[in-house]
């Protein structure tokens, strides 16, 4: 949930900052800040979406508490 | 045959010669043992009026036709498996039996099974439930939550062996394997499962981890979709805190979890694919961003090249000035130089014209005219005044051309005077 809420955030951060640039009222120094940022931004939101490395879990409930269990999702690769 | 009749016969005669007497018990319990053997069970079409759900959970009616009712009574055991409401004007087929209720002096139907007419049970249910619901406002857009961006980790509910489950965990892989998958496992269908379900979808509201929560099932029976029109699916789901995609068997079946749920798509393998086609539209729209930015930015470099050049312009532009300053400096000076040429001209030919009248006035053109001058020596003090002078004096006298010295004889004063 954090990693989505931090996605979440830096995409419209991301937006507004081409908003901003779009709009040409900042100096050279704000545009090559913000330039940076963006970037940076584009980057780090496409490198989350691009990640491969999900997991497949079972939520367990045991006396109240719950559990995260591995969830084998080999078999329907065979498939 | 004939035998049958004489019995027949010669029996009413005895009774009619005996004056048997039935207690009401009696002749009771005959009508009961002669209808209920005669009728057995049976099943019977008719409307409800006069329904009444008694507080012990029985319920008791009047089938009615046309010109008929008759009474009946479904008792609690029977009834708690009917899945619709049973209500007034309802159009029925009834299966029972006939019996008889000494204590009334009563015949009535004892209903073990009901069934609507025209549309099946399950169907009567479905609608009366969902009219129910409506009217409370469980389907209305308003409640209905967005999904987020992009849901990193989505909970599924469903039985972790059904081929929902595979669909999902496998469009996903290909599709969108960013995206964290936590599987409720429960029984979709039969006792229990609406139950299972719901206490599923509330468990992911406690545990709080994930975005989105896909309640599903594959393909079934509307019999084995039931689970997802059950009342208490439906309120955990219009009660989840996290957007609920509802995706419950194939294209034709609606459930009410479908009405209720924030996306509803017809299959499992669509509501995976919701997930797919956000993450793609989002790394496209990733993508433009940054085409943008970059756009951008190199408007703002390429704006402030030419701020630039034009600061350039403006920088050189004194020198320019200079240079033109420098321009107008010669063409002053240069005609400065002329007007002076041309003044000193002028003042020439005027200083001529006055040599020529200084001439004129010179007194020695006088002298040409036969005019002399004296001057007293040795200072050539020119002599105005005879009384200056005395005997003997030496005198320079200047003739038009040449002078003579001479010295004074006599003075004679006022002699012109009086002459002029």
């Amino acid at each position: 949930m954090k990693e989505k809420q931090t996605f979440e955030d830096d995409f419209k951060r991301l937006q507004k900052i081409v908003e901003e640039l779009a709009g040409g009222r900042l100096t050279l120094g704000e545009s090559l800040k913000k330039y940076e940022e963006g970037i940076r931004l584009a980057q780090s939101c496409s490198s989350l979406l691009s990640d491969a490395q999900r997991k497949v879990e079972l939520l367990m409930k045991k006396d109240g508490k719950y559990a995260l269990d591995k969830f084998d999702d080999s078999p329907q690769e065979e498939k | 045959m004939l035998e049958d009749t004489k019995d027949l016969f010669t029996g009413t005669a005895d009774k009619a010669k005996t004056r048997h007497v039935y207690s009401v018990s009696e002749i009771t319990r005959d009508i009961k043992l002669i209808l209920e053997n005669t009728f057995g069970e049976i099943w019977v079409e008719g409307e409800i009026s006069n329904f009444k759900a008694a507080t012990s959970g029985h319920f008791y009616f009047t089938l009615k036709d046309e010109a008929t009712v008759i009474a009946a009574a479904m008792f609690a055991r029977a009834n708690r498996d009917v899945k619709f409401k049973i209500e007034d004007g309802l159009k029925t087929i009834c299966f029972g039996r006939v019996e008889v209720y000494g204590p009334r002096g009563q015949y009535q139907i004892i209903v073990e099974k009901i069934e609507p007419k025209g549309v099946g049970a399950q169907q009567l249910a479905f609608e009366q439930l969902k009219n129910r619901l409506f009217k409370e406002g469980l389907f209305s857009a308003e409640h209905k939550k967005p999904l987020p961006l992009l849901p990193f980790s989505v909970g599924i509910v469903t039985s972790s062996a059904g081929a929902a489950v595979r669909d999902i965990l496998q469009i996903l892989k290909r599709g969108a394997s960013c995206v964290n998958l936590i599987i409720r496992s429960v029984r979709v269908q039969g006792e229990g499962a609406a139950g299972e379900i719901a206490a599923a979808v509330e468990d992911f509201n406690q545990f709080k981890r994930v975005g989105a929560i896909i309640v599903c099932r594959g393909g079934g029976s509307t019999e084995d979709l039931w689970a997802f029109n059950e009342e208490i699916v439906v309120r955990a789901i219009y009660n989840s805190a996290i957007p609920v995609i509802s995706a419950v068997g194939h294209q034709i079946n609606i459930t009410l979890s479908d009405l209720v749920a924030d996306a509803f798509v017809e299959t499992p393998s669509a509501a995976a694919k919701i997930i797919v086609d956000k993450k793609n539209s989002l790394l496209s729209e990733l993508d433009s961003c940054r085409y943008e930015i970059n756009a951008s930015a190199s408007g703002v470099i390429h704006r402030l090249g030419s701020d630039l050049a034009a600061l350039r312009q403006m920088l050189k532009s004194p020198l320019d000035r200079l240079l033109e300053k420098q321009q107008l400096l010669d063409e002053i000076s240069n005609s400065l130089f002329l007007n002076m040429k041309h003044y000193l001209e002028i003042t020439r030919q005027r200083a001529g014209s006055l040599t020529q009248r200084l001439d004129a006035l010179s007194p020695l053109s006088i002298l040409s005219r036969g005019y002399s001058l004296s001057m007293l020596m040795p200072d050539e003090e020119v002599v105005k005044d005879a009384s200056k002078l005395k005997v003997g004096d030496v005198i320079k006298t200047v003739l038009a051309r040449g002078s003579f010295l001479g010295s004074v004889q006599e003075v004679t004063q006022n002699e012109r005077k009086t002459d002029v």
